[in-house]
């Protein structure tokens, strides 16, 4: 199931485990991504938390988190290399899973159709 | 899309038809980035050679009165710490005008014509330049700002590009001024730019602004580059940009500009001073300032931006600088940044401490420039 933020973030989930993005139009937004910082695997965060930031070449951008969950892996890969981000912004470049408190919560997120509708 | 109450530079049709991404600066809507994105437009000034439209920029042309060139060369020196008498036809100086607290009000670049100089100033700044020339030498001098356009063509292809359309440019040497004729249209070149390489800065009459960028950009060697890159570009060469790394309250001296300071003003020189501020500035000179710019080198990958603390430890609690300029430097991979600080910390090898999200990041102190100028001397 893939669903999406207001925030232009995307997420899939898998059993419990959602990996979450930032989508292709989030990165066309911000331009070349020069920088990532990721959460601390183990982190417990809340829905809207900060999760993550994101520097393009102007500005500085917080990635937040769409659902209440613990973080359980993150892409160690965009910190190496953060150009993966505007690469391949809904494959390669993921950024964390997140066990989900509540996996049911995903339904209260956009489908595609209403996260295309937003985007026009 | 038009911005309302924005100017818009001669080439604006162009940015959009080009696709540009906009932007509101110093009042104009100007173009940030083209579809290369502002990192490969970056890589592409360096690597061959970009297109800037710096049309929003002042060129104010000082002619005296007199009609005589050497007078408003005499002129000028009364507002700037800078030797224009010195400043043959034909060539370009670096130059700021002083306020007296020995402040910068503005840097520019002045051009010699033989009968009149020409200005060229910051955007930001342009009214507030005429209005301190018209108030300072106006019984003297006349004043007027001229209605063209401006391009920056830089990089190690940009002679090569512009001799398609000028092929006497490749006699000039960094910091020469010349009249040459372009596509038909007269046009002012100067060997000179705000990237570190060699190039350009190419003032145009208007009406012909589009075509020249047009038959430019046409060359696979050039590419349209925006304001983002040219942000970038400027600051791995060590330039300061008025208003973030220097402004009213930063001396020449302490902003490292002292090298544009000719020995003629300074103590013991034939015209000494007589500059605002020229105590202050000239102080410093012989006794030191008490806080220097310097290049800074972040440690890991995160970008430190203007405005950021910098403290003298980690976990130090009185501010002692702040950073003036930063940004990722696609030429290194790695965050630079431009801040001032105290003296006795304003030495290359140091480390100090930038404040970043509420974390304490060490900064390496680097040499400033980031980047070898590329300018082609002699």
């Amino acid at each position: 199931m893939l669903k999406y933020t207001e925030d232009h973030e995307w997420l899939k989930l898998d059993g419990d485990i959602a990996t979450v993005g930032i989508t292709a139009h989030a990165t066309e937004l911000l331009g070349d991504i020069v920088f990532v910082q990721l959460p601390e695997v183990g982190a417990k965060l809340a829905k809207g938390d900060g999760a993550a930031v994101v520097e393009s070449v102007k500005a500085a951008s917080d990635v937040f988190s769409p659902l209440a969950g613990e973080v359980v892996e993150v892409n160690e890969a965009i910190v190496d290399d953060p150009a993966v981000v505007n690469a391949d912004p809904q494959g390669a470049g993921w950024f964390f899973k997140l066990r989900l408190e509540d996996a049911k919560s995903m339904d209260g997120l956009m489908d595609e159709a209403a996260y295309k509708t937003l985007t026009q | 899309m038009d911005r309302p109450n924005l100017k818009t530079t001669p080439l604006h049709a162009l940015h959009v038809e080009l696709g540009a991404r906009m932007t509101a600066f110093a009042g104009y809507d100007m173009p940030v980035q083209y579809s290369l994105g502002v990192l490969k437009e970056h890589l592409h000034a360096r690597a061959a050679a970009g297109l800037f439209d710096i049309s929003h920029m002042g060129q104010i042309a000082l002619r005296a009165k007199s009609g005589d060139g050497r007078d408003a060369s005499r002129a000028l020196e009364r507002l700037v710490a800078v030797d224009m008498i010195g400043l043959a036809p034909g060539r370009l100086r670096y130059a700021f005008f002083t306020n007296v607290l020995g402040g910068i009000h503005d840097d520019l670049m002045v051009g010699n014509w033989g009968d009149h100089l020409v200005l060229v100033v910051n955007a930001a700044r342009k009214e507030a330049d005429e209005a301190h020339l018209r108030a300072q030498l106006g019984d003297e001098c006349d004043v007027e700002q001229l209605d063209r356009a401006l391009i920056a063509l830089q990089g190690p292809e940009a002679e090569a590009a512009l001799a398609l359309l000028a092929p006497e440019c490749t006699s000039m040497r960094f910091m020469d001024a010349r009249t040459l004729t372009l596509m038909g249209a007269e046009c002012i070149v100067m060997r000179s730019g705000y990237t570190g390489e060699d190039g350009f800065e190419i003032s145009i009459p208007a009406d012909f602004a589009g075509e020249i960028a047009e038959e430019l950009i046409a060359n696979p060697c050039v590419a349209p580059i925006g304001l983002g890159a040219r942000d970038s570009l400027r600051l791995e060469a060590g330039l300061c940009l008025y208003g973030s790394d220097i402004d009213e309250s930063t001396t020449p001296v302490e902003a490292g500009l002292s090298w544009a300071m000719q020995k003629v003003r300074r103590r013991r020189g034939a015209r000494e001073g007589n500059f605002p501020g020229a105590e202050i500035i000239l102080g410093q000179l012989e006794h030191g300032a008490l806080r220097y710019r310097v290049g800074l080198r972040p440690e890991g990958r995160a970008p430190v931006r203007a405005s950021a603390p910098i403290f003298a430890a980690e976990d130090a609690g009185v501010q002692i600088g702040k950073v003036t300029s930063g940004c990722f430097g696609p030429s290194f991979n790695a965050p630079i940044a431009m801040g001032y600080l105290p003296t006795a910390l304003a030495v290359p090898g140091t480390t100090v401490f930038a404040e970043l999200r509420g974390k304490r990041l060490p900064v390496g102190v680097a040499p400033l420039p980031f980047i070898e100028s590329k300018y082609k001397r002699g």
